[in-house]
This record gives C-alpha cells, sequence and structure tokens, in this order.
C-alpha cells in the first residue's frame, strides 16, 4: 500500500464519519417538521442533535482540511471546478447552523417556527447537494488539456461530454442520497425519542427503507451506465466487493434489527449501509479520484497526492490527534444519554 | 489600482474579485473570532474566581458564555466559507502550495475545531450535572481549543509572510520539506503573541462596555462591577503588551523581511538617514510624498534600529512592480491601527488607575468613554490585518507566488460576482440576527432573572 493509499483510505474513514454523524443531524432535520408537531416534540428532537451537530459538522471541515494535506491538486480541481454547489452547500450550512441554534434564544411561535423551517429545508437540499456531489464524482466532469474543469449547476441533463452538476444520473443520487439519509435519520429518532415522535418516526422507517432499496437498486444499474469503470473494478478484483457487500448487508440488516425492535442496532446497520455505498463509489472510479468523461485523462490517487515525506510525517499527529477526538466523541455522546 | 501588464482586462477584474470575495469574506469571519478568542480567556478567568467562591464571578461566567456560544457559531459558520475559497477560489495556489499549508489547516480540524465543538456544548449546558471542576474544565479545553485554532491560522498566514520550512519541486510546486521548521516558523510566534493579545484587547473592551453601560443605567451593579474589575486589568495589561513588546517585534520583523511593505506602512517614500516617524499626512501617490505630513523626526530610525540616524529605505529604492497595490490603504490601515493601539494604552491605563484608587465606578465620564470605545478594538484588529494582507502584496506567498498566479482561472469573474452579492446579503441578514439577539442576552443580563430591572 502506498502512502497515497493509506491516506486515502483515512480520508474515507473521515467522510464516513462525516455522512454517518451528521447524515442523522440531517435526517432529523428532513423529519422534524413531520414528526414532531408541537413546540414540545420538536424541542425533544432537538435534543437528540443540538449537543453533537456541531462536532459532527467538523468531521467534513477536517476531512477537508486533511484532503487538502494530502491531495492538494485534488482540492485544487475538484472545488473551482464544483463552485457552484460548493458555494450553494455553504449557504445551506449557515442556515442549517442559524435553525438549531437560533431557535431556543427568543420565545415567540413565528420566530421557532422559522427557524424550524430553515432547519428541514437546509437539511433537505444539503442531502440532495451532496448526493449530487458524490454523483459527479462518480460519473466524472469533463477535465481541459490542462487538467481543469468548471461545472455548470445543469445542462440538458443528459450525460454529455460536458455535463452539468445536475443531470438524470446525479438527480437518482441525490435522490437515494435522500431517502437513504431519511432513513437513518428516522432511526435515530426512533432509538432517541419517545411518546408520539417515536411513533412517526417509526412510520417513516418503513417507507424510508423501502425507497432506499429502490432507489439503491436503480443508482446502481445507472453507474454502471454512468461510469464503466465499475464494471471493470469488480471483474478486475474480489476485494471490491467489500463495499457493496457491507451496504447490503447493511442494508437487509437495518430491516432486521427494525423488525424486532432493535433500534440502536437497526441504526448501527444504516450506518454500515452508508460506510458501504461511499466505499463502493470510491471502488467505482480506482485508479482515479475524479474521473475524466471527455478526452482529457482524468485525476488518479498517485497524481494527486503531495510529497511522500509529508505525508510520513503527517501521519505522526494525525493519529494521535483522530484518538483524541474519538476520546471526545465518547464523553460528549456519553452527556447526551443522561 | 492593480499594475500588472501581463495580465488581460478579464484576468485584472477576474483577479480583482476574487480578491475582493476572499478580503470580504474574511474580514467579517474576523469580528468573531477575536471576540471569542479573548472572551474564552476572560470566561476562564471567572469560572477560576468562581471555583474560589466567587459566585458573582460565576454567574458573570455563565452570562459571557451565552454571549461566547452564540459569537462562536457565527465564526463557525462564516468560517468554513474561508476554508473552502482555498479551494474554489485560489485553486492554483491550493494546488502549488496545499502539501504545506494543508498541514496546519488539517491540524486546526484535528486538534482545534472538534475540541471547541465538544466542550462548548458542556460548557454552555450541563453546568449542574458537571459540577464546578468539570464545568471550569470545559471552559478551560474550549479556551484552549480557540487559541490552538487561531495558532493553526496564524502558522498557515506566517507561511505566506515568511516561508520555511519548503522546497520547490521542478514543476514549482511548493512541497514541504521540514514540517518543525515550518511549525518553528519565527514570524508566527510574533505574529501569534500579536494577533491574541489583540483579541484580548477586544473581548476586554467589551465586558468592560457592556459592564459601563449597566453601571451607567444603573442596573445589574454587583456584576457590572465584577466585569470592569476583570476587564480593566485584562484590557490595561493586553493593550500595553500589545505595543510593546509584540507589536515592536512585529515591526521589526516586517521591516527586516518585507522592506517594501514596511516603507509603505510607514509611508516613507524617500530613502534617508534619520528618518522621521509619520504621525498624520495623506500619500501622494503622484508626486510620491505625503500631503500636510505630522512628522516626529528621527524617531523611525530610533523605534527600528534604536540609532537616531540608522538608515531607512525608502519606497523609490524598489521596483514599482514590487510595491503593495495599493499604499495608501496600506498606510492608513496601519496607522488607524497603531493610533487606536495607543488610545487602548490611555484609556485603560486611566481606567486601571482610577480602578485602584476605587473611583472608576462613580466616574460616569469615564464609564461612557468605555461604553462608547467597545467598537474600536474590532476597527483596530481588522486595520492590523489589512496592514499584514495588503502589505503582503503583490506576494500570496512573499518572494515565492504572486497573487495573480493564484486564483482560480477556471471560476470566471460572473460567477464570482454572483457568490460575492450572496455573500454580502448573507451576512446582512447574519448581522441583524446577530445584534438582535445579542441585545436580548444583554438586555436580560447576568445572574438571577428576578433581579433584571
Amino acid at each position: 500500500m502506498t502512502l497515497a493509499e493509506v491516506w486515502f483510505v483515512l480520508i474515507l474513514f473521515m467522510l464516513t464519519a462525516y455522512v454517518v454523524l451528521d447524515g442523522f443531524d440531517l435526517g432529523a432535520g428532513i423529519l422534524h417538521l413531520f414528526v414532531a408537531r408541537n413546540n414540545a416534540e420538536r424541542e425533544m428532537v432537538l435534543r437528540t442533535v443540538g449537543p453533537v451537530w456541531d462536532g459532527n459538522e467538523v468531521w467534513l471541515i477536517a476531512a477537508g482540511g486533511t484532503l487538502m494535506m494530502a491531495f492538494p491538486t485534488l482540492i485544487a480541481t475538484s472545488f473551482s471546478g464544483f463552485y457552484l454547489p460548493l458555494m450553494i452547500i455553504l449557504w445551506l450550512l449557515v442556515f442549517r447552523a442559524l435553525g438549531i441554534e437560533l431557535r431556543h434564544h427568543v420565545e415567540h411561535p413565528l420566530w421557532r417556527q422559522f427557524w424550524d423551517v430553515a432547519f428541514a429545508l437546509s437539511s433537505l437540499l444539503l442531502t440532495v447537494f451532496f448526493g449530487a456531489a458524490l454523483g459527479n464524482v462518480v460519473r466524472g466532469v469533463a477535465f481541459d488539456g490542462e487538467g481543469r474543469f468548471f461545472a455548470p449547476l445543469w445542462t440538458n441533463f443528459k450525460i454529455d461530454p460536458e455535463p452539468g452538476i445536475l443531470d438524470w444520473y446525479t438527480v437518482c443520487v441525490s435522490l437515494m442520497a435522500v431517502a437513504a439519509i431519511t432513513l437513518h435519520g428516522a432511526l435515530w429518532l426512533v432509538w432517541r425519542t419517545g411518546g408520539e415522535v417515536q411513533r412517526r418516526s417509526r412510520c417513516c422507517v418503513k417507507y424510508g427503507w423501502f425507497a432506499t432499496l429502490a432507489l439503491t437498486a436503480i443508482v446502481t444499474a445507472a453507474t454502471a451506465i454512468a461510469q464503466p469503470q465499475m464494471v471493470n473494478n469488480l471483474r478486475a478484483h474480489l476485494a471490491w466487493w467489500f463495499g457493496p457487500a457491507l451496504a447490503v448487508a447493511g442494508l437487509f440488516g437495518a430491516f432486521h434489527s427494525a423488525r424486532h425492535e432493535r433500534w440502536p442496532r437497526a441504526f448501527i446497520a444504516s450506518s454500515a449501509f452508508l460506510a458501504g455505498m461511499l466505499m463502493s463509489a470510491a471502488a467505482a472510479v480506482h485508479p482515479f479520484v475524479l474521473p475524466s468523461r471527455g478526452a482529457a485523462d482524468g485525476l488518479t490517487l498517485a497524481a494527486a497526492a503531495t510529497e511522500p515525506y509529508a505525508l510520513r510525517v503527517a501521519l505522526y499527529w494525525w493519529i494521535p490527534g483522530i484518538l483524541l477526538t474519538l476520546g471526545y466523541f465518547v464523553v460528549n455522546y456519553r452527556s447526551l444519554s443522561k | 489600482m492593480l499594475v500588472l501588464p501581463p495580465l488581460g482586462q478579464a484576468a485584472v477584474e477576474a483577479l480583482f474579485v476574487h480578491r475582493l470575495q476572499f478580503a470580504f469574506t474574511i474580514t467579517y469571519h474576523y469580528l468573531f473570532p477575536q471576540l471569542t478568542m479573548g472572551l474564552a480567556l476572560l470566561i476562564v478567568v471567572f469560572k477560576t474566581m468562581g471555583l474560589r467562591g466567587d459566585e458573582v464571578a460565576n454567574e458573570a461566567a455563565r452570562f459571557w458564555a451565552k454571549l461566547f456560544g452564540l459569537s462562536f457559531m457565527m465564526g463557525v459558520v462564516t468560517g468554513i466559507p474561508l476554508e473552502f475559497q482555498f479551494g474554489t477560489n485560489w485553486s492554483r495556489f491550493s494546488e502549488a502550495a496545499g502539501g504545506v499549508i494543508g498541514q496546519t489547516l488539517a491540524m486546526e480540524g484535528v486538534f482545534a475545531f472538534f475540541l471547541e465543538s465538544s466542550f462548548l456544548y458542556l460548557l454552555l449546558f450541563r453546568e449542574k450535572q458537571l459540577g464546578p471542576r468539570l464545568h471550569w474544565l470545559s471552559a478551560f479545553l474550549v479556551f484552549v481549543g480557540t487559541w490552538l485554532s487561531g495558532w493553526f491560522i496564524v502558522s498557515t498566514n506566517a507561511f505566506m509572510q515568511h516561508p520555511v520550512g519548503y522546497a520547490v519541486r521542478e514543476d514549482g510546486t511548493i512541497v514541504l520539506r521540514s514540517l518543525w521548521e515550518f511549525l518553528t516558523n519565527p514570524w508566527s510566534f510574533a505574529q501569534y503573541a500579536h494577533t491574541m493579545i489583540g483579541s484580548v484587547v477586544t473581548a476586554s473592551f467589551v465586558v468592560a462596555g457592556v459592564g459601563a453601560f449597566y453601571l451607567l443605567s444603573d442596573r445589574h451593579l454587583v456584576h457590572a462591577k465584577r466585569f470592569l474589575q476583570v476587564a480593566v486589568v485584562a484590557g490595561a495589561t493586553a493593550s500595553l503588551l500589545l505595543a510593546f513588546p509584540t507589536g515592536d517585534i512585529q515591526a521589526k520583523l516586517v521591516a527586516e523581511h518585507q522592506p517594501v511593505t514596511f516603507a509603505a506602512m510607514e509611508g516613507h517614500f524617500q530613502t534617508e538617514e534619520g528618518a522621521g516617524l509619520v504621525m498624520l499626512g495623506q500619500p501622494n501617490m503622484e508626486t510620491l510624498t505625503l500631503d500636510n505630513p505630522l512628522v516626529m523626526p528621527n524617531m523611525l530610525s530610533m523605534l527600528t534600529h534604536r540609532r537616531w540616524h540608522s538608515k531607512i529605505v525608502g519606497l523609490e529604492e524598489f521596483d514599482r512592480d514590487l510595491w503593495p497595490d495599493n499604499v495608501p490603504l496600506v498606510y492608513y490601515a496601519y496607522h488607524i491601527m497603531v493610533g487606536l493601539g495607543t488610545i487602548f494604552i490611555a484609556v485603560m491605563g486611566l481606567a486601571l488607575l482610577l480602578l485602584i484608587r476605587g473611583k472608576l465606578f462613580g466616574l460616569r465620564t469615564w464609564l461612557w468613554i468605555l461604553m462608547l470605545a467597545i467598537p474600536l478594538p474590532f476597527v483596530a484588529n481588522t486595520a492590523g490585518w489589512l496592514t499584514a494582507e495588503l502589505g503582503r502584496q503583490p506576494w500570496l506567498i512573499h518572494g515565492l507566488m504572486r497573487t495573480a498566479d493564484g486564483y482560480s482561472t477556471n471560476v470566471s469573474s460572473g460567477n464570482v460576482w454572483f457568490t460575492l452579492l450572496g455573500f454580502m446579503g448573507l451576512y446582512a441578514l447574519l448581522s441583524m440576527l446577530f445584534f438582535f439577539v445579542a441585545t436580548r442576552i444583554i438586555g436580560r443580563g447576568p445572574g438571577p432573572t428576578h433581579e433584571v430591572a
């Protein structure tokens, strides 16, 4: 395993932590208008995410910084090429934070309603754009001769040599992300709440699960069309089946555990599904980290990485740093259960 | 404004708006961290007094933690766009130097942000469950997190001001050669000390100003006095340290390593032996002289080299394309910072004397001055950063990479105008929300709610 591959795995771990942890915040945000109907119920939902959402979001920021350290070319190319959707994600992150944090400052029903809707809408749109971002990375982008690109928000919704951020494929991935994250959030809420909120969330688990299953099947088939590399990789090495196998096991494990009302286990199974899907995405585009759709070459893992010295020396602080972080998360999630 | 001949009109426009967006978003962002970093320290001071049985100080800590939480959230949501913009708007810079500055940016996430976000909630909402000692520890860890965050960002900037520990590959990529050298950049120690003390000054003026407001309006008198006692001592100490030694060391570093910048800051066009210190005057870029100058003779030579007749190199010695592209703005930013810094020493110094002699709480004039001074350190800190960033121009990494070579050529100016306007609208909304909520918190005041007048 090269140093670049080690860092790719570590960053994939950070991104998985982000999707699993902030995933339930986003899912709770998407659902809370439906499963929590009055102020007491809304506060019950917010109590399950309030203490932890900020720390969960830090996984995204820390993963971004680590990507910059290990794969500066990837950050430079993809962030500038995906300029518009990233800026929209930034604005949505602002509204999501305000929605959670400002609500309790003023005891006025209109103030609360406004922030409740802001929390819900920003959570939904964030999930849509994160899904589209993943779809874009898998599908590939239109590199020019100098290794750069700039993706418009949409063109004709077809997978052209120069596709937009939103085409039929990435919209499918977005819908799948919304279904999977909603399911994840619903499982979290069934586990962490009680009463009517829990009862309504339980209904969402059922619909969410079938929607996730159907959309996962559609996206898998669509990926074979949008990114032929996936099929090649799966044929070439048995190891590439790990991600898809984990995803399938997670999805059916969630179903099984939910039917037996083992909610913590169902939530963990759903986390495994999300992790498996991210690994599958990485496996589908290997050896690229950002594949190309046109004649120009895509960006490979090896080409995106910085010097071996920097990659090696960073391991000395990254590993203790992440161990410390895991310690903080244990402290914080323990305080949540009180 | 930009005189870089090889660039076409479209490139000049794109460079301008990329710079404007970063300048706008980072200037706005830094209004919040400069308050939270200093406030985190003062909250630890209040909590420590509380641990020793001072219940008023404990209530003060609780009150300031609420404002800290609000400002912290504002800092978070306006800070994330900055980290993103390295990649989105400055992709050629990120591609060339990300392997170096990515180290500190990643460390900030791993060591500072996780720490802050994990313990802030405990500080704000878990005082009863934790008990006094663990609650003090939460406050302390939040303080450590915010100050670590400051360290990593200042180190990143220090590399751009004075690059060390790197090597340049054949393709022009700047790579890390020694992490140790990079992290122990002498520039970052000086800049960090100056920046963090500036943040303590901001927090001290805010705490003292709110205390003065309560005293003047005859409310929360017990708490207001505790605010003033802590903030005036901290503010006077920090104001002094801001000028000497930290400001002094920083100025000497600039004089030594960035002589062009130094000349622009001081408004010093001609090389002189025994150069005077410019107090007032407007740089005239046509005649390359100062209009309406008010100068202390030989003082600049004395301050810089500790000799009355030492030589100070003027701007005219350097090629014009090495000058900062906006000399007057660098000059004004620097003079505003230094002028305000001098005022801070006077205001806080006299307040400290009055406090020691037991007269501060009754002297309404000085309480008025303290209350009205709240915005000034925000202006001074902003002016200081403008000096550093505009003074570094035309370089993005001093001596290594020009700003004109750093922006994303694949992102057109029209797209950046779109997002810049978006940020302006969003931040206008954020300002209104911040003032609305902060005013409510201050209006309710510290201590048991029934005490509210």
